[in-house]
């Protein structure tokens, strides 16, 4: 597999791992039967992302673009976090191995789940706001 | 902690040693002629591919005249199947026995020949990795055209029965054809006392280099030819020889069939280190059975982490190994064979081969040994599914 320097960098030393006890907003995505879970940790303050913390389980792509990610987001207002896409992520990693795209768009999406789980501990329906999060699960069966 | 570099993924390929490199050599740059020409070069050549399939012959107990060289085990095996399975097609026989966790050279072309109207019989080989006989022989009809059962798994290092399947083969007229990349060199092969029919062997699998291999064909069984062309390998398989690879090839299996019970005195309980001091690890489990496997072969399973960032973090500690997850057989499914062992997913996606080389040492297990516990440690602080599985409770493994 042929990964960046970056992508190696942010594997060997990820960013932002970890948990939020007292987190905001917390989204899963992905499973291990296909053998990725992404599950992000968001702790805003009115309307700007003050923390951001991450869990992987996966492939070296799968750590890398949660970690960027994470880096992407914190100290971002929410609008920001949900105009990243995952090819944003990938330009930021210096590209993925067409066989691990899919890693990044987990990583955006792990953002939205996250997002979505903020609007509804607020009482918002979060769909018009961040839209639908596909299920993993779609991807394999 | 001291750093090292390991390579344990010999079972992947291995690297072509001294003595083969320098009985070689010669070959590119003197002795370049085409052994099917006439002249002085071209007849010595022509020698040193003669001397080069006795040698070989040798070390399987097979004759001379009954070993074809190819260009690797894929090929070998491409031609034994497809090419017994046309020929027995045109006797109204089109039935073939194989396992479910045999390489893919085996699998896909078992699959091809599916789709062009043959029959196949892929035998279980239950939560050890072996298959049993008996299935072998309740599975033979009177339309089987062959059986082909690998020697050794390629991942998980499990030794067939080969001895008692060709036996039975050869009751019931049966052609038996067996995969032996990895077994040639770990385990002793006497193509006639196991009742072997075909037999194939790649070269860079025992520190030859690639491109090399051979197919053993007992004499009197007609093989049609896979590739057509001029009348080398005794009008069997057409294309000037790889003269240098031919030549390391016999050379490497003159050492690697040459002291196979010192090599598995050596490597057995530094492999039974390894694997005892991984499965100290919480949730961890082996995968294949212990005793009837290769010499260097540790393949485990550790839940929580996913084989590719294993693998990755490994290298950064100077260790070469191969995993069959997801991630790295480059689909959506783990690797077919720890899923023929009746692994779930979650279970299979964590595997680690490790498979030891010849120069592996006692201070390599224990670097290793250094090392994984804090690799696995790190994956598992880091991972959601550990995470989960601990506050449930449950155990995979």
């Amino acid at each position: 597999m042929n990964y960046s320097e970056k992508v190696m960098d942010h594997f060997t030393n990820p960013r932002n791992v970890g948990e939020i006890p007292d987190a905001d907003g917390i989204g899963e995505v992905g499973n291990a039967k296909c053998g990725d879970i992404m599950k992000m940790y968001l702790k805003i303050d009115g309307t700007t992302i003050t923390d951001v913390k991450f869990k992987t389980f996966g492939c070296g792509a799968a750590v890398a673009t949660s970690s960027m990610a994470t880096e992407m987001i914190k100290g971002k207002s929410i609008e920001e976090a949900l105009q990243l896409t995952n090819k944003a992520v990938m330009e930021a990693l210096d590209g993925l191995p067409p066989v691990k795209v899919h890693c990044s768009v987990l990583a955006e999406q792990a953002i939205k789940a996250a997002l979505s789980d903020y609007y509804r501990r607020q009482g918002i329906d979060p769909e018009p706001i961040v839209g639908t999060v596909p299920d993993c699960e779609d991807c394999h069966e | 902690m001291e750093h090292r570099y390991i390579y344990a993924d010999n079972a992947a390929t291995t690297p072509v040693s001294d003595a083969v490199l320098e009985a070689m050599l010669p070959y590119f740059q003197t002795n370049y002629g085409n052994p099917s020409s006439i002249y002085a070069k071209g007849r010595e050549n022509e020698r040193a591919v003669m001397d080069a399939r006795a040698r070989v012959a040798a070390c399987l107990g097979a004759q001379p005249g009954e070993i074809f060289f190819t260009g690797g085990g894929s090929e070998s095996d491409n031609w034994a199947i497809k090419c017994t399975a046309d020929r027995l097609a045109a006797q109204g026989k089109k039935h073939i026995i194989t396992s479910v966790f045999e390489h893919h050279a085996v699998l896909h072309t078992c699959e091809y020949l599916e789709k062009h109207g043959f029959e196949v019989t892929y035998l279980p080989v239950g939560d050890k990795g072996l298959i049993d006989p008996a299935d072998v022989e309740a599975a033979i009809r009177e339309d089987t055209a062959l059986v082909t059962i690998m020697y050794a798994n390629n991942e998980i290092g499990t030794i067939q029965p080969v001895p008692e399947i060709g036996e039975i083969c050869h009751a019931h007229k049966v052609l038996f054809h067996t995969d032996a990349v990895q077994a040639v060199g770990n385990v002793e092969i006497d193509v006639k006392a196991q009742h072997i029919d075909m037999l194939s062997l790649s070269g860079h699998k025992l520190h030859a280099p690639k491109g090399v291999g051979a197919l053993y064909v007992r004499k009197g069984i007609s093989l049609p030819n896979l590739i057509h062309g001029g009348g080398q390998e005794m009008g069997r398989r057409a294309g000037t020889e790889n003269v240098p690879g031919i030549i390391g090839l016999a050379k490497a299996m003159e050492i690697a069939t040459t002291g196979i019970p010192e090599k598995i005195a050596r490597l057995t309980p530094l492999r039974d280190r390894l694997i005892d001091g991984i499965l100290q690890i919480d949730q961890t489990r082996l995968n294949g059975d212990r005793e009837h496997r290769l010499c260097g072969n540790v393949n485990v399973s550790i839940v929580g982490v996913e084989g590719e960032s294993l693998l990755l973090m490994l290298d950064h500690f100077g260790i070469a190994a191969s995993s069959g997850s997801a991630c790295t057989s480059g689909s959506l499914d783990p690797s077919h064979v720890l899923l023929s062992l009746g692994l779930i997913h979650e279970v299979a996606h964590g595997s680690l081969r490790l498979s030891l080389g010849n120069d592996f040492t006692e201070d390599d297990a224990a670097y290793m040994l250094s090392v994984i516990p804090q690799v696995v440690e790190r994956l598992r602080a880091m991972s959601p599914m550990w995470e989960t599985i601990c506050k449930e409770g449950r155990r995979l493994v």
